[in-house]
């Protein structure tokens, strides 16, 4: 049970939430809102940004300023918010195909301008929300509904990617250890300036069902 | 006090918008657009504002999006391929209704078309770009003076009724240098959004204000949290699949320019009283039109002139008074014939319309109107 103060951060009146019964994306959330509440921050001072999918419906939950925007064009918002109130703590939640397909131009230039935002990306190597699409980061030889023979491109490796385009702060946590997810979070959002925080998640709905990992324990192992 | 400057049409979007107190430009370069982002990159940190040139015009109009999310008067610009780029959240931002002016100074197209020659191409663009429907606030302004003033009333719009408002220059009014008289600016006749009164616990951020039916604006980081979303949503910016809460939403979004098109809509006639000839024009094609009326009238011919400054909302119940009079309205465009087609609507067979277009990257020169207007009279 997330604690009385982290409680505070939901917007509960909106659930529920569109999220499967089992969906990593919601102990994301909780992390988030861990390092949020112990790094002392203001709901009315905190942005969260996202762009479309289901790790991105996360931004409408939290009791925040809350700007759920275009598919992949989010940090470009956030940029945008960013450069207006400097002093507001900014934080870009999103998908692994939001990140890398559709916005990988606006993410390598985010990483590049260095600006003090923290994005998380939630990788589940899937396009979870449209049913369960190929990403830019599903494995070779997966199965998805548009990779029905096995993707045959290679993945993206986030971290990487963020770290040559010139993140200034990089780590990856998988959502089997929430604790150390949290304090990524908490580190990128300290940092003074474009921080990546990519989680490893599951999406045993689409991805899962596909490739014969049925439970979300079975997508982490 | 008023002064003096010898602008061209771009010098004077950008300083019309620096008057108008617009602090944020997000943007990238394009001909014949480029000197409205130059000249605010240079002005706008001067006076406490931001400039940020971004990895594409998508990002261009995000992050303009994004400074006005959080409290400051915003602005985009760009051309034709630009133009098609900022769409989608074009259309974020008639959604979420967050103000915002984007200025299109139109070239040729389609494609990369011709980036140096003026065209009017994208005037339906602007009316039907973005998916889905919305209101549109769209000025066309025909004189370097007209880009200064305009622009300042375009922000004026968008900070009242809470949606993106266009303006479409084309290249030869954003190249042209003319006179311009600045007349000092009355703080008063600025429009800055709406702010909530309620306290936060109360604050509903898309509940419209029972007197004019507009909802007030929260900026980020000024105590209240609320949510923005491009999905339909509901009062509290919620995303909604209610049917009811789905048709409030998007008749209030379409009502917000029915019920104040009077005071939207501007256009500018000449000679109109005894006129049986029309010439109705917009933007740089209004300057040869209006030469062609003086010439015609020299001849004895009852020409007149209309020149609409909204395109949207388009003054359709002026148009189809002085139709009523015509018998012929010629519509010179740099196009295939789009106004033309919001004419053609407006006059409702009451007068003959007669399309008159060019689409070779040329002027029209005042003889090719006036030889339509004898041929017609
Ligand atoms: C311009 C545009 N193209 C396509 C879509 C459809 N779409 C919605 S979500 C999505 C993929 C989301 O995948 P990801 O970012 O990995 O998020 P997840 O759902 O897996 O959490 C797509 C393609 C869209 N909304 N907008
Ligand atoms: S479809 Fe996949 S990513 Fe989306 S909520 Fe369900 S489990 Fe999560
Ligand atoms: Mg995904």
């Amino acid at each position: 049970m997330p604690s009385q103060e982290v409680f505070s951060w939901l917007r509960t009146r909106f659930f529920p939430h569109i999220w499967c019964p089992g969906c990593g994306h919601g102990i994301i959330m909780h992390s988030l809102l861990r390092a949020l509440v112990a790094l002392d921050k203001k709901k009315s001072q905190t942005v969260i940004a996202s762009g479309i999918g289901c790790s991105s419906r996360m931004a409408g939950y939290i009791d925040a300023c809350t700007v759920h925007t275009t598919h992949g064009r989010s940090l470009a918002f956030a940029t945008g918010i960013k450069l207006a109130k400097p002093e507001l703590t900014v934080v870009d939640v999103m998908g692994d195909g939001d990140c890398t397909a559709i916005g990988g131009n606006h993410f390598i230039h985010a990483c590049r301008r260095n600006i003090d935002i923290t994005a998380v990306v939630m990788n589940n190597n899937i396009y979870g929300m449209t049913g369960g699409q190929a990403s830019p980061t599903t494995p070779i030889g997966s199965i998805a509904s548009t990779t029905p023979f096995g993707a045959i491109d290679p993945s993206f490796d986030i971290c990487k990617l963020a770290e040559g385009a010139g993140a200034s702060y990089v780590a990856r946590a998988t959502v089997a250890n929430p604790k150390q997810a949290e304090q990524f979070i908490m580190k990128g959002i300290q940092n003074k300036g474009f921080s990546v925080v990519e989680i490893v998640t599951h999406c045993h709905t689409t991805f899962g069902r596909k490739n014969k990992r049925r439970t979300p324990i079975d997508n982490i192992n | 006090m008023s002064e003096i400057a010898f602008w061209q049409g771009n010098e004077a979007i950008a300083y019309g918008a620096l008057a108008a107190e617009c602090r944020f430009f997000g943007g990238y370069p394009i001909t014949p657009s480029s000197e409205i982002a130059e000249i605010l990159a240079e002005e706008l940190p001067k006076r406490n504002g931001r400039f940020i040139q971004m990895e594409d015009e998508i990002a261009g109009i995000a992050a303009a999006i994004g400074g006005s999310i959080a409290g400051m008067k915003s602005l985009t610009a760009t051309s034709g391929p630009g133009f098609s780029l900022k769409q989608e959240n074009l259309g974020f931002a008639y959604m979420a209704e967050i103000p915002l002016v984007v200025v299109d100074v139109m070239r040729g197209g389609p494609s990369t078309g011709l980036p140096t020659k003026a065209a009017q191409q994208d005037v339906m663009q602007a009316r039907w770009g973005t998916h889905g429907d919305h209101g549109t606030i769209c000025y066309a302004p025909a004189s370097v003076q007209e880009c200064y003033e305009v622009t300042i009333r375009a922000f004026n719009a968008a900070e009242r009724y809470r949606q993106p408002v266009l303006i479409m220059s084309d290249e030869i009014i954003g190249h042209m240098r003319e006179k311009v008289v600045i007349n000092e600016i009355d703080p008063s006749k600025l429009v800055t959004r709406k702010r909530p009164t309620d306290i936060p616990e109360k604050f509903v951020p898309y509940r419209p204000d029972p007197k004019d039916d507009l909802p007030c604006m929260a900026s980020f980081g000024d105590g209240y949290t609320w949510h923005i979303t491009g999905l339909t949503h509901n009062d509290w910016g919620f995303p909604t699949n209610d049917a009811q809460e789905i048709d409030k939403k998007m008749k209030r979004l379409m009502r917000k320019i029915d019920r104040f098109r009077d005071d939207i809509v501007e256009y500018e006639t000449a000679f109109t009283e005894d006129a049986e000839v029309l010439v109705l024009a917009y933007g740089s094609v209004a300057r040869s039109s209006l030469r062609a009326v003086h010439e015609a009238r020299n001849r004895g011919i009852r020409a007149g002139f209309f020149r609409p400054v909204t395109l949207w909302p388009f003054p359709d119940k002026e148009v189809e008074r002085l139709a009523r009079k015509m018998k012929t309205i010629i519509v010179p465009e740099l196009n295939c014939g789009q106004m033309v087609l919001e004419v053609e609507r407006a006059v409702h067979g009451k007068a003959k319309v007669e399309p008159l277009n060019l689409v070779n990257g040329e002027l029209f020169k005042p003889e090719d109107i006036l030889k339509v207007i004898e041929e017609v009279a």
